[in-house]
């Protein structure tokens, strides 16, 4: 396999709702991202696309709705779908079109206009879900998260109000964000107090819907070593899936996000991502999902993440920052997009150029991951310089 | 095992449903200008791309081709050649229609694109390809905003 | 290049401009209408239910019940084995109290949706509702039972089971 780098890194700002099209937040996204490696369309040897269930936007096969605004016309396309899990999958497929040897230069686009789907997008969730045990009984995407982090909460004796720091910390570390959505300064109470909308789950503990896009560019050595000084490298990669009956999973810990991590930091020759991990950005759609996210990533052990948490050790100046970005909770939760965002933070933080939001002492490597599909499927990109 | 499974299939009935979701739509930047365009103004706008001496019709912010933005709108005239079309008995269901439509793709002189739509003030058995066609609006007070706002096109008299 | 990109794409819209109408929208209506059939797992699963009884289907090459019951064990990928039949008594494994619907609308009563343990499974457990307690005295690890719909209004579906009460 040939070393690939990510050279180049956009992003819209995450929106309730957009005026643009689809496409054309693809296209004002993937334009910034090539002209900040100042490389052009013409440049992109192949285009793989991002985009979570088409119900979002109320626009069926969107891969190739989004396709000229995502560059890919007359090239090799493809889209890989994995629900909440896809936007850092589609690093992952960036990086074997490339590791591969086939492609030197991939451009990796992903989007998503919730706005379109109303009332509200989880009501596209109904024929996601198994239409004979589990959609009858008038299902809820928040059920799922209100279970787990029920669960989560009795395995290891975690309080509510320990699990609404994370939404304290990362509206936060959004402030610093120009694309944030739901950035600010906010208590425990402010979270406690926020309306309840499946117990534990409240208000402050989930992400927005939002609307957005982020693309990020990929390169072979060459390409990459010709055209910047600073690139950054992916050093790992890994994707896994759990079984899909809910009632077969422990929903206390994440097994599947452990299998990914694991498959990404053998890649990157990680044996111990305590130590060997500057920054992490796990996917925190909801409050605990953060914490879970840090225990499957193998950053602590299992029922840890809250105390390195409620210590400050994941504060933007502690010793392993979590989410700097701002996460799902405050830059916004444009699905795909999000996870991209994500694997675009650490590629600024590494290359120290993340502005307020710099972490301090000059991190080598970062950890972003991503979950999705029935809430099951585990998506991680180490990157490193 | 295998088998007395299928027996007791018929006492079960599939179950129905559907999703409680619908779409809105916002027209986008290049879209806003050109529909509010053939509404406000009953004329059909184009962006062109000078690097790439194309222009785009529905009217875009970008070029698919070098990526450039496109800033510069003209007017298309509301004349076109018909490059294809079908003539269509049934409806989006397969239901029988009373009378036939017809839809086609319109293609203008010097345009990269065209605009889908229905061609009408013409037999079904008298269109024919590369036939000269013209914008037919709906009266002004209709208009809304929306690809409807031009009723037809219909075969240069 | 965070630090250098000094301005961000997008446009932001308000719920103002949609409602005064001061930028163009258009709606559609999916009018799409699914028929799901059961397939041969779930056609007896279902048709058992309407009898009142819960089935599973079992692998003994790794032991486990397999429920919902299926035709096929996804471990082994091996056909599943036999068919038993279970109580239907379980355990709360995880629970929510629930004031959203299912499109996200707002629920005056909060529902009570649960993942119960079935006993005699070894622990597997279906997605189903709780209901007749009140709701902030579930907890995980009480012991519930199915209410049955009458006979005459079961119809073969997993709501034959009209919710769970605590034992």
């Amino acid at each position: 396999m040939r070393k690939v780098a990510v050279v180049g890194a956009g992003m819209t700002k995450f929106m309730r709702r957009a005026q643009e099209t689809g496409k054309e937040l693809a296209w004002e996204t993937a334009k910034l991202a090539l002209d900040s490696c100042e490389l052009t369309v013409k440049d992109v040897d192949c285009v793989v696309m991002g985009t979570a269930p088409d119900a979002f936007d109320m626009v069926h096969m969107k891969h190739e709705y989004l396709s000229d605004g995502a560059g890919a016309w007359r090239k090799p396309y493809v889209r890989g779908v994995l629900g909440g899990g896809t936007g850092v999958f589609t690093a992952c497929q960036a990086w074997y079109h490339v590791a591969s040897g086939m492609f030197d230069v991939c451009l990796a686009v992903t989007e998503e206009k919730m706005s379109s789907c109303l009332p509200h997008p989880q009501g596209a969730f109904v024929t996601c879900w198994d239409q004979f045990t589990e959609s009858p009984l008038g299902t809820s995407l928040l059920w799922f998260f209100a279970w787990e982090m029920n669960r989560y909460m009795t395995s290891h004796g975690i309080t509510e109000r320990e699990i609404a720091l994370v939404s304290v910390k990362n509206k936060k570390n959004a402030l610093h964000h120009p694309c944030a959505q739901l950035p600010g300064e906010i208590t425990v109470d402010d979270v406690m107090k926020s309306e309840i909308m499946a117990w534990p789950v409240k208000r402050l503990d989930v992400s927005p819907t939002s609307d957005g896009a982020a693309v990020l560019v990929f390169a072979s050595e060459e390409v990459a070593k010709r055209i910047t000084d600073r690139p950054v490298w992916v050093q790992g990669v890994g994707w896994c899936l759990d079984t899909m009956y809910i009632g077969q999973r422990d929903l206390y810990y994440p097994k599947y996000v452990e299998y990914a991590a694991r498959m990404a930091y053998d890649m990157a020759g990680i044996k111990d991502p305590r130590r060997e991990i500057d920054i992490a950005e796990p996917y925190d759609p909801f409050s605990y999902k953060e914490l879970h996210h840090g225990e499957g990533l193998l950053l602590c052990d299992k029922g840890e993440a809250v105390r390195l948490l409620v210590d400050g050790e994941t504060q933007k100046t502690g010793r392993q920052p979590w989410c700097p970005s701002g996460g799902a909770l405050g830059v916004g939760n444009a699905i795909a997009a999000t996870g991209v965002m994500k694997v675009a933070e650490l590629f600024w933080q590494l290359r120290g150029e993340a502005g307020e939001r710099q972490v301090p002492g000059r991190p080598r490597r970062g950890v972003a991951q991503a979950w999705g599909d029935e809430m099951q499927v585990g998506t991680v990109v180490v990157l490193g310089v | 095992m295998p088998l007395d499974k299928v027996t007791q299939i018929g006492q079960t009935k599939p179950l129905h449903g559907e999703i409680p979701v619908y779409a809105q739509y916002t027209f986008g930047i290049a879209g806003e200008r050109f529909f509010r365009e053939i509404k406000d103004k009953g004329r059909i706008m184009g962006t062109k791309c000078s690097k790439c001496d194309l222009v785009y019709v529905p009217a875009r912010i970008y070029c698919e081709q070098c990526f450039g933005e496109l800033t510069e709108w003209l007017e298309i005239p509301g004349r076109g050649a018909l490059h294809s079309f079908t003539i269509s008995h049934v409806d989006l269901d397969g239901n029988r229609l009373k009378e036939p439509i017809v839809v086609g793709l319109v293609k203008f002189d010097g345009v990269y694109g065209g605009v889908v739509h229905r061609i009408g003030g013409v037999e079904p058995g008298q269109v024919s390809i590369g036939m000269p066609v013209e914008i037919v609006l709906k009266p002004k007070t209709r208009r809304t905003g929306s690809i409807l706002d031009i009723d037809c096109f219909r075969p240069v008299k | 290049m965070s630090e250098k990109i000094k301005s961000w794409p997008g446009t932001p819209l308000g719920e103002k401009e949609i409602k005064e109408k001061r930028i163009l929208v258009t709606e559609w209506q999916p009018n799409l209408k699914y028929a799901w059939d059961t397939g041969a797992g779930y056609g007896r699963d279902f048709a058992e239910l309407k009898k009142g009884k819960i089935v599973g289907t079992k692998c003994n090459k790794c032991r486990r019940t397999l429920l919902p019951a299926r035709l096929f064990c996804e471990w082994c990928f091996r056909t599943a084995d036999e068919w038993v039949y279970l109580k239907d008594t379980g355990t709360v494994n995880t629970f929510s109290v629930a004031y959203t619907g299912t499109a996200a609308e707002r629920l005056k009563v909060p529902r009570i949706p649960a993942l119960i343990e079935i006993d005699g499974s070894g622990g597997v457990a279906i997605m189903h509702l709780i209901s007749d307690v009140d709701p902030w005295k579930v907890k995980i690890g009480m012991k519930v039972k199915a209410v049955w719909k009458p006979k005459q209004k079961r119809e073969g579906a997993i709501t034959d089971i009209d919710y769970w009460k605590p034992i």
